[in-house]
C-alpha cells in the first residue's frame, strides 16, 4: 500500500467524484486485492470525464492505478508490480446507443454481461460473450480479461465482433477509436489491443459491438467415446464436414464427474463419468437441426461412440452454462487450483495433451481437462489438500510443460493460480521480437507506467 | 512520349521530387541488382498513382526486392540516407495509400509471391506479401478450401496490400474483412530490423499486434509475410438476383433483412441506371429497366441454404420485388458476379473518369442515405451510380466526371466531400475498405479528436519513429486551415481536351 496516498490527495479524488465514491477504509479496500496486493483507495466515477481526472492525478502523483470492473478476473495475469489505486467503473452502466435495426449497440463500461444479455434479448438479439463470471462480470472487465467463449467456435472471439471502444489513456485523456459500424478501416484498431490486455494500456469506459440474433432453435449433441483418441477423432471428423456448429467441446472423464458432482441439472444430460464427452452446439431451422443430429450421429458411430443423445433447446442453455463456466468450476475444484490455457494448433492438439497429461501424471497431482474448439486446452492441477509436496511438483510440471517448446507449437498462460506459485510461470509472451513491440506498444499507452504494472509475463 | 516528359518535368516540380543521390542508387543496386531498380522518369511513370488517379505523385526511384532479406537491407540504407520509402502491392488501392509522397522511394512487393506453406490440418497458408488474392483461393480450390477476403480488385490486389488497409469485399458480411483470417505477420520495421508477430496460433499471448498492424495502411511496417486462415468451401451456395422498380424498395429490402436476423454471405446492390453500363459490358442477363438490384448470396449446409433463400425471397416480395432469379448453375452464379466485380470498370463507359467513394453508415439508415447520395449528386450537377456492399452498409458511390473540366472536378470533390460528411453525421465512418490512405486524411478531423490523433502519432512514432516509411498518410495535414474535404492532389490540372 502506498503511503504516499495522503488524505490530501484521497480529498482531490473526492472533489471529482464525491466523498461517498472514495474508499479508504481498510474493509472497502479489502475487496480489491490483487493477487494479495492492497490498493490505498478505490475510486468509483460515475462517467467517463470523471475517471479521465482521477487518472490525471495518478500520472502527476505517479500512483500505480489498475482499472477494475465486478472484480471477478483481476487474478488474471501476474501480480502487479506497484498498486495504489483502484478505479472502479463499475457506476458506468448505461447503453450510450442501441440500433437493433443495424444489430450494433454501445454500452457502458461497468454494465454487467447479464444485463447487456437481458437487454439484447428483448430484441431476439445476443452477444456470443458465454464467458465465466457471467452473472457478475462487467462488459469492460470481460474484454480487459480476455477470457473467452465456447461459441468461439463459430462465433469467434470478441476481437471479431468489438467494433469500437472509449477509453482514458495514459496521459488522462479520453481517445477512442472504431466506430459503432459493422465495417471500418478509419484509423489504427486500438479497440483490438484492448483485449486481454489486463487492464495495462488504458481504462475502457465504453465499448461498441456487433450482434447478432437468436436463431429459432439452438440445440446440442453429446456424444461419449471411450478415450480421447475416439473422441478427438469425432472432432477432427467433425472438422473436415460440411457442419459449421456453434460450439464443440471435448470433456475428459474427471471433468464430466466435476460436472455432476457440482451441479445437479447436469444429471439430465446423461454425462458418462467414466467416459470422454464430445458436446457439439448447433442452431437454425427445423430442418437445419435435423440434418445436424442426422450428420453428428452418423459421425459420431462412425468414431466408434459408445453413446450418442441430443440436447433440445432449454437444456442446450443448461449445457452451455457449464461450459461457459467451466475455467471457474475448474479454480474451485480444489483449494490450490490451477488452471492453465493452452492454445495450439489443432494438427497439434493430441500430442501436447498427451504430454501434458504424462507431465501431470508424473507430478502425482490430478488433473483435469476441457478441449475448446479443437484447438484449446484448458488444464487444471488440483493439489490435494496439505499436499506439502505440491510446489516442488507443480514446478516440475512447468519445468516440463517448457521442454516441450520447440518441440509443438503452443501459447501456455496461466488463468487462476494461487498468487504464491504464479512466480514459477512467468512464461515468455510471443518470444521476445514480440516483447519489444508489446513493450512500444504499452509506451504508446501509458507512457508513465500508470496502468497496472506488471501485469503481464515478461514484466509489461 | 514528348507530352509525358514535359508533364513528368512539372510533376517533379510541383512535388519537389528530389533526384536519389547516386550513392542511394548504387546502394539499391547493389542490393537488388541494376535491372530492378527504376529510376528514370519513364520507368517510373506507373508508379506516379495507384488506383486512385485524382493524386499523382512521382517517385524518386522504384525498387522491386524479391525477398525480405533485400527489404531490409534496403530500409537501412533508405533509413540512413533520410529517404521516405513505401510500399506498394498491386497500385489497387482506392485511397492514395501507396502513393510516394515527398519523393519517396516505392519498394514494389509484387515479387514476393510465393505461396510459403499450405496446411490443411491447420487450416493456414503463409504467403509472401506480393501474392495476388486470388492465387491462394485457386491454389486450395481443388482441395475444398478458399480463402474468404475477396475484394472486387481479387484478381490483381495482393494479400499484403489487403492487410496493408483491412480490405474486405462482397463476402465478408458473413465472414469478416482481412483482420478476421490473418494470426501472424513478418514485418520490417522502418529501422529494417525484421520482426515476427503472432503466429499461426490464433490466440497469441500479449497484445494483439496483428489487430494494430493489420489496417495500418503502410505506416507503422512493411509487411512481408502472412500467416492466413483458410476457409472450408461451402456445401451449397444459392446465388438471387432480386429486381426492384426503384432504389428506395431494394434499400429498405436490405434493413428489413438485417432487421429480420437474416444474414447472407454476401447483399449487394446495383442501380439500375449503372446497371445498363455493366450489361452492355459482360451480358449477364441484368434487367436494364429496373430501380435497383440485389445480388444475394447464401451459403451453408443445403437445408441452410434452401430456408434462408426462401426467407430473403419473402422478404424481397414484401418489399416490391418485381422479380427474385436464382441462379441455374456456377457459369450463371460466376456471370452475375463478374457483373458486380467489373461493374466499376464498366462505368468507364458512361463518363471519361470517375471517382469511387468508400463509406460506411448503420444499416438502418441505408434508405434515406441513399436518398441523399442522389440528392448530393443532383445538387452538384453529376451522375452518381451505386454499386456497393449493402449488406454491411458500404457505400460505394461512383462520382462520374470529365477530368478536363477543372469545374467538374471540382463539383466531384465537393460532392464526395459532402457524401462522406453526410455517412459521418448519421453514426457511419469514413471508410469501410479503401483506406484513409491521402485521399481522407483531412476528413479525419470529422470523427477523431486531438487526444486521439495524440494517441495515434505515439504509437506511429513507436513504430516510425523517423516518419521516413510512408509519409502524409492517415494522418491529417492541415494546420488550422478552415475547410475539411476530400484532398486533392498538387499534381491534379484539367488534361488537355
Amino acid at each position: 500500500m502506498s503511503s504516499a496516498l495522503t488524505s490530501s490527495i484521497a480529498s482531490r479524488f473526492e472533489n471529482i467524484v464525491g466523498s461517498a465514491f472514495v474508499r479508504t477504509e481498510a474493509d472497502a479496500v479489502a475487496d480489491y486485492r490483487v493477487d494479495g496486493s492492497l490498493p490505498a483507495a478505490a475510486v468509483l466515477p460515475e462517467n467517463a470525464e470523471q475517471a479521465a481526472e482521477i487518472v490525471k492525478i495518478a500520472v502527476r502523483e505517479k500512483f500505480a492505478l489498475i482499472p477494475c470492473g465486478a472484480r471477478t478476473s483481476l487474478g488474471v495475469g501476474m501480480p502487479p508490480s506497484r498498486y495504489d489505486v483502484a478505479l472502479d467503473m463499475t457506476r458506468l452502466q448505461g447503453v450510450a446507443h442501441y440500433d437493433p435495426g443495424d444489430l450494433t449497440i454501445s454500452v457502458d463500461a461497468g454494465m454487467r454481461l447479464v444485463e447487456l444479455a437481458r437487454i439484447l434479448a428483448e430484441k431476439k438479439q445476443f452477444l456470443p460473450l458465454a464467458v465465466p463470471f457471467f452473472e457478475k462480470a462487467t462488459i469492460a472487465g470481460v474484454i480487459a480479461s480476455g477470457l473467452d467463449s465456447p461459441l468461439r467456435h463459430f462465433y469467434g472471439t470478441a476481437r471479431d465482433f468489438l467494433i469500437g471502444a472509449e477509453f482514458v489513456d495514459g496521459t488522462g485523456a479520453l481517445a477512442k477509436s472504431g466506430g459503432r459500424v459493422v465495417k471500418n478501416v478509419t484509423g489504427y484498431d486500438f479497440h483490438k489491443l484492448l483485449n486481454g490486455s489486463l487492464g495495462s494500456l488504458a481504462v475502457i469506459t465504453r465499448l461498441n459491438f456487433r450482434t447478432f440474433p437468436v436463431q429459432s432453435s439452438r440445440r446440442g449433441f453429446l456424444a461419449s467415446f471411450a478415450d480421447e483418441i475416439h473422441a478427438l477423432t469425432f472432432v477432427k471428423e467433425l472438422a473436415a464436414s460440411p457442419l459449421t456448429p456453434t460450439l464443440v467441446e471435448a470433456i475428459a472423464p474427471e471433468f464430466a464427474k466435476l460436472f455432476l458432482e457440482e451441479k445437479s441439472p447436469v444429471a439430465s444430460l446423461r454425462l458418462d463419468v467414466q467416459a470422454w464427452t464430445v458436446c457439439v452446439g448447433f442452431e437454425g431451422s427445423s430442418e437445419v437441426c435435423e440434418r445436424y443430429a442426422r450428420d453428428l450421429g452418423r459421425l459420431a458411430r462412425m468414431a466408434s461412440t459408445q453413446d450418442a443423445t441430443s440436447v433440445h433447446d432449454s437444456q442446450f442453455l443448461s449445457l452451455l452454462e457449464i461450459l461457459r463456466e467451466a475455467p471457474v468450476s475448474m479454480s474451485r475444484a480444489a483449494s490450490r487450483s490451477i488452471v492453465f490455457r493452452f492454445a495450439t494448433l489443432p494438427g497439434r492438439l493430441a500430442d501436447l495433451l498427451r504430454a501434458l497429461r504424462s507431465f501431470a501424471n508424473s507430478s502425482w497431482i490430478p488433473s483435469v481437462v476441457l478441449i475448446r474448439s479443437g484447438s484449446i486446452i484448458y488444464f487444471a492441477l488440483l493439489p490435494r489438500q496439505g499436499d506439502e509436496a505440491a510446489t516442488k511438483q507443480i514446478a516440475y510440471f512447468w519445468k516440463s510443460v517448457d521442454s516441450l517448446q520447440g518441440q509443438l507449437e503452443f501459447n501456455a498462460s496461466v488463468l487462476f493460480c494461487p498468487t504464491e506459485w504464479k512466480s514459477e510461470f512467468d512464461c515468455k509472451a510471443q518470444g521476445p521480437e514480440s516483447a519489444d513491440l508489446q513493450r512500444r506498444v504499452k509506451k504508446a499507452f501509458d507512457p508513465n507506467g500508470t496502468f497496472a504494472s506488471g501485469r503481464f509475463p515478461g514484466g509489461i | 512520349m514528348d507530352q509525358t516528359a514535359h508533364e513528368k518535368t512539372e510533376s517533379q516540380k510541383a512535388t519537389g521530387v528530389r533526384k536519389l543521390p547516386d550513392e542511394v542508387l548504387n546502394g539499391l543496386r547493389s542490393i537488388v541488382g541494376k535491372q530492378n531498380v527504376l529510376a528514370s522518369g519513364t520507368e517510373t511513370l506507373v508508379y506516379e498513382c495507384d488506383g486512385m488517379m485524382t493524386h499523382r505523385y512521382p517517385p524518386s526511384a522504384v525498387v522491386l526486392p524479391t525477398s525480405t532479406d533485400q527489404i531490409a537491407p534496403i530500409v537501412c540504407l533508405l533509413a540512413d540516407h533520410q529517404t521516405p520509402f513505401v510500399a506498394r502491392g498491386a497500385g489497387t488501392g482506392l485511397s492514395g495509400g501507396a502513393l510516394a509522397t515527398n519523393g519517396a522511394v516505392v519498394i514494389e512487393m509484387a515479387r514476393l509471391n510465393r505461396i510459403l506453406k499450405i496446411d490443411y490440418d491447420n487450416r493456414i497458408a503463409v504467403v509472401e506479401t506480393g501474392l495476388v488474392n486470388i492465387r491462394l483461393s485457386q491454389a486450395v480450390n481443388p482441395d475444398g478450401f478458399y480463402y474468404a477476403p475477396d475484394p472486387s480488385s481479387q484478381k490483381s490486389c495482393t494479400i499484403g496490400g489487403n492487410v496493408s488497409e483491412n480490405s474486405g469485399g462482397p463476402h465478408t458480411l458473413a465472414y469478416g474483412v482481412t483482420t478476421n483470417h490473418v494470426t501472424g505477420l513478418e514485418l520490417v520495421l522502418p529501422d529494417g530490423e525484421i520482426k515476427r508477430i503472432g503466429g499461426k496460433i490464433t490466440d497469441s499471448l500479449g497484445y494483439d499486434l496483428c489487430g494494430l498492424l493489420v489496417g495500418s495502411e503502410g505506416t507503422l511496417a512493411l509487411i512481408t509475410e502472412i500467416t492466413a486462415k483458410l476457409s472450408k468451401k461451402p456445401e451449397a451456395v444459392k446465388t438471387l438476383l432480386a429486381i426492384f422498380e426503384t432504389v428506395d424498395d431494394a434499400t429498405e429490402t436490405v434493413t428489413d433483412l438485417t432487421a429480420r436476423a437474416i444474414t447472407p454471405a454476401a447483399c449487394e446492390m446495383l442501380d439500375g441506371w449503372t446497371l445498363c453500363a455493366v450489361e452492355d459490358y459482360v451480358h449477364a442477363g441484368f434487367p436494364r429497366d429496373c430501380g435497383a438490384v440485389l445480388l444475394i448470396e447464401v451459403e451453408g449446409v443445403t437445408e441452410a441454404v434452401a430456408s434462408q433463400a426462401v426467407g430473403i425471397e419473402e422478404v424481397c416480395k414484401a418489399h416490391k420485388a418485381r422479380e427474385v432469379r436464382t441462379a441455374k448453375d456456377d457459369q450463371q452464379r460466376e456471370l452475375l458476379w463478374k457483373g458486380r466485380k467489373t461493374a466499376f470498370g464498366a462505368l468507364g463507359r458512361l463518363a471519361p473518369s470517375n471517382y469511387v467513394l468508400d463509406a460506411v453508415i448503420p444499416r438502418s439508415k441505408l434508405p434515406q442515405a441513399l436518398r441523399r447520395v442522389l440528392e448530393i449528386g443532383k445538387e452538384c450537377g453529376l451522375n452518381i451510380g451505386n454499386i456497393f456492399h449493402a449488406g454491411d452498409g458500404n457505400l460505394h458511390p461512383l462520382v462520374l466526371f470529365d477530368p478536363r473540366n477543372r469545374e467538374q472536378f471540382e463539383k466531384a470533390v465537393k460532392a464526395s466531400t459532402d457524401i462522406v460528411r453526410y455517412c459521418v453525421e448519421i453514426g457511419g465512418a469514413l471508410t469501410g475498405e479503401h483506406g484513409v490512405g491521402m485521399e481522407k486524411s483531412e476528413l479525419m478531423t470529422l470523427m477523431f479528436s486531438e487526444a486521439d490523433f495524440a494517441l495515434m502519432r505515439r504509437v506511429h512514432s513507436q513504430f516510425n519513429p523517423t516518419g521516413l516509411l510512408n509519409p502524409g498518410k492517415v494522418f491529417p495535414m492541415g494546420k488550422g486551415c478552415g475547410e475539411t474535404r476530400i484532398r486533392t492532389s498538387p499534381m491534379h490540372r484539367p488534361v488537355p481536351a
